[in-house]
């Protein structure tokens, strides 16, 4: 027992430095590989069936492209990014400010999103049962969608902490790894906006 | 710790109630305890779908036995497949890796300890709602009481239309709850192997255990999520009436086929991986010689991974893919050859020239070198797509895999068991026991599944609740049953051999085997903060170079 617990105390080699990186990034970047494999999962089950519907309505029928909202919800990084900054630099203002319009631009989205969906609904009658567009289209869409709502309820969280003056410098670290998330969001956007407006049509 | 501050500490113990000891198990977030839940709740499982093994062994001895109906049949196997993957295999490694990881990396807890807990719980959650499907599979309809589209679940077996009621639903939820706690767990491991090495601790000082659970969790990062995709998708087939699977409006089975199978060969090096890195801690102790080839070793697994991403429609040969597809899965399921070769070999060195001690760990080491080869070579044999149409869908597939998984991986778990225990618990496993329970084990193994071989080659198609007297099986399924059942008495020892040696078993101290790993350098059973400073290392071989100061291995490294 004795000659165990010397193995706690031997300095092997004190000189080297241990710096290992952060858990939070490490486990967020995990998460990420993990959510793009189920992202490349969806998006090969929508390549696959382009054309393959056997009845209407078809893609380029009824698909307008959204490029006012996939403007909103790229530039929604930057925001972020730059929220981010603010807090390193412990400019809380500027932080929150960025960390609202961070908000506001994904939540803008959002209602593009919803309001096709109520469009093909109402008018075009495309739902998720009505041909393989629709299943395709309303899985991959949606579970984007879903991706940027979860982001969006984490973010608020965030937002409610700062206005009560919770996040400050010390927190920039956890705040850096929420920005990964959103980034990646967004990076799944590009695919899908790729995918579902350009190639699909 | 002075022995009567033990004694305090356990009569305080031996006075708590029962249930707030419970409720520490349940609410607990130690990786030893989270690692200790899911090695038991696996060993129910491994109970349970052992007994449906049974049952269909039973129903096979004999030409046009009805032990039971052909409907059970089907529920049997899809159960016993679905449990033993997913709530077996998969859950009892996760253990070993909770449990070892963070001592081995000389760490006090994983990364994510909230996260950990939760992981496990959503797997114990997965498990339970697969078997209520027995209560509540009817469902509204009446029809059918537990999954029975075997454990790959084609499409369209899992529509509406072949799978009416609840029972396929809950095949489907219990594999995606239980997938989002396989990739906490993944996530958390990968973390905890990055973030919480003890100093000096490099990525090329860690013991193989934790290059290769790192390995594995990678692979699981990539591989159950697109089960995880799938799934998604067949509920959305069945409970918003989508067409993903759907022929009638033009969807596609074989795109099933191609996301489960994406799922369902990386899972096998999944299981595979942790029984590499159980060998590759427990041979060099038992043959007194540092790991042979430890980069070797290490680009090996890398690669095995890697390799075994693009290696998925070697399952789906007999479907009838074109050429070029047949050419691609064939060389590269061939491939996979290489690693595991250099692998075997590198076993072999570290055995070569070495003291090498017949314990019961050891034996089942020894045992899976010698099972996990051959199972890799019906496994080439069968990557020749020509061969493979022949020998699809028989019992000779059934044969392969079942070595690969018992032979290779569940031989390399009882030598894992036999190995930790003592660490676990603080006590030795009885080795009398362990040697009846090695030695009935591995003729029952043989007798089993080395015979199981020759109906495949007869050609008897798998999944066939019966058959006809007179086609040369008879005699052949009679054996494989008994050896069944042999492995089943096998089994039985074990666990009573676990339960024995938990009150009776010798004290095991620190470090029964004379190991090298950070482990072994805490008490048997480590308290719940694993390390009271945190370690430092200079060496693969911590626990050497501390016995050995003259001539420590950081000298050579």
């Amino acid at each position: 027992m004795k000659a165990m617990s010397a193995l706690a105390t031997q300095p092997f080699d004190s000189s080297e430095d241990w710096v290992l990186p952060y858990r939070g990034q490490v486990g967020m970047a995990s998460l990420i590989i993990a959510e793009a494999a189920i992202f490349t999962i969806f998006v090969v089950a929508y390549l696959y069936y382009i054309g393959k519907s056997l009845t209407g309505p078809t893609p380029s029928q009824v698909l307008e492209t959204p490029i006012f909202f996939t403007i909103c919800l790229l530039s929604s990084s930057l925001t972020i990014h730059f929220a981010g900054k603010f807090l390193e630099r412990g400019r809380l203002g500027a932080f929150l400010g960025a960390w609202l319009l961070t908000i506001v631009l994904g939540g803008l989205f959002m209602y593009g999103t919803a309001s096709e969906w109520y469009r093909l609904i109402y008018e075009h009658g495309l739902t998720i049962s009505t041909n393989l567009f629709g299943t395709t289209y309303y899985s991959l869409v949606g579970l984007h969608a879903f991706h940027v709502t979860a982001g969006l309820v984490m973010l608020s969280i965030v937002l409610i902490f700062a206005v009560a003056g919770r996040v400050g410098r010390d927190q920039s670290a956890r705040i850096n790894v929420l920005s990964l998330y959103w980034h990646f969001v967004d990076a799944v956007w590009v695919v899908v906006f790729t995918v579902v407006y350009i190639i699909g049509r | 710790m002075s022995s009567d501050a033990m004694a305090v500490q356990n009569a305080q113990i031996a006075g708590r109630p029962w249930v707030e000891t419970l409720h520490d198990w349940v609410t607990t977030v130690d990786h030893k305890r989270i690692g200790i839940l899911y090695v038991l709740y696996a060993l129910t499982f491994l109970v349970i779908a052992g007994f449906e093994a049974v049952i269909i062994r039973i129903q096979l001895m004999f030409p046009h036995n009805h032990f039971v109906s052909p409907q059970v049949f089907n529920r049997l196997f899809t159960m016993h497949g679905t449990t033993m993957i997913f709530f077996v295999a998969m859950p009892i490694l996760f253990g070993f890796a909770n449990y070892l990881v963070p001592l081995m990396i000389g760490a006090r807890d994983m990364a994510f300890p909230r996260l950990n807990a939760f992981s496990f719980w959503l797997t114990a959650l997965g498990g339970v709602l697969l078997y209520f499907s027995f209560v509540g599979g009817n469902g509204l309809y009446g029809a059918g009481n537990a999954p029975d589209a075997g454990w790959w679940a084609y499409a369209p077996l899992t529509s509406k239309a072949f799978s009416p009621g609840s029972s396929s639903d809950y095949w489907t939820i219990a594999l995606l709850v239980s997938g989002f706690g396989s990739v906490g767990t993944g996530i958390n491991i990968i973390a905890t192997i990055l973030c919480m090495r003890c100093p000096g601790m490099r990525l090329t000082r860690m013991p193989l255990f934790a290059w290769l659970s790192l390995t594995m969790s990678g692979l699981i990062l990539l591989a159950v999520t697109p089960l995880t995709a799938a799934q998604l998708m067949l509920a959305v087939d069945r409970y918003l009436g989508g067409h993903f699977f759907d022929t009638q409006a033009g969807g596609s089975a074989t795109l099933w086929m191609h996301f489960f199978w994406i799922f369902g060969h990386p899972e096998v090096y999944v299981l595979v991986i942790p029984a590499f890195a159980f060998v590759s801690e427990i041979i060099p102790v038992f043959s007194r010689k540092p790991i042979f080839g430890y980069p070797a070793m290490v680009v090996a697994t890398v690669c095995i991974a890697f390799v075994s991403m693009s290696v998925w429609a070697h399952h789906m040969f007999t479907i009838g893919m074109n050429s070029y597809a047949n050419s691609f899965f064939a060389i590269t399921t061939m491939a996979v050859g290489i690693p595991t070769g250099i692998k075997i070999f590198n076993w072999i060195g570290t055995m070569w020239g070495g003291r090498i001690q017949f314990k019961t760990p050891m034996l089942f080491c020894i045992a899976f070198l010698f099972q996990f080869l051959i199972a890799g070579l019906t496994g080439v044999i069968q990557a020749a797509a020509p061969l493979d149409w022949q020998l699809g869908l028989s019992y000779f597939v059934v044969a392969h895999f079942h070595y690969v998984i018992v032979g290779g991986i569940l031989f390399a778990l009882f030598g894992a068991f036999y190995y930790w225990y003592p660490k676990v618990t603080g006590r030795m496993m009885s080795e009398s026991l362990g040697k009846l329970h090695f030695w009935l084990f591995v003729l029952g193994f043989h007798m089993t599944f080395d015979v199981m071989h020759i109906p495949g080659l007869l050609g008897m198609p798998r999944r066939i609740y019966t058959y006809e007297p007179g086609r040369g099986w008879d005699t052949l399924n009679l054996i494989v049953s008994i050896g069944a059942f042999i492995q089943g008495v096998a089994v039985l020892v074990f666990v009573a051999n676990l339960i024995i040696s938990y009150w009776k078993g010798a004290k095991a101290g620190n470090d029964p085997w004379d190991a090298w790993t950070l482990e072994w350098s805490v008490s048997s059973p480590p308290p719940a903060y694993n390390f009271a400073s945190i370690p430092r290392v200079a060496s693969r071989r911590p626990l050497w170079d501390l016995k050995h100061p003259e001539d420590p291995d950081s000298r050579y490294e």
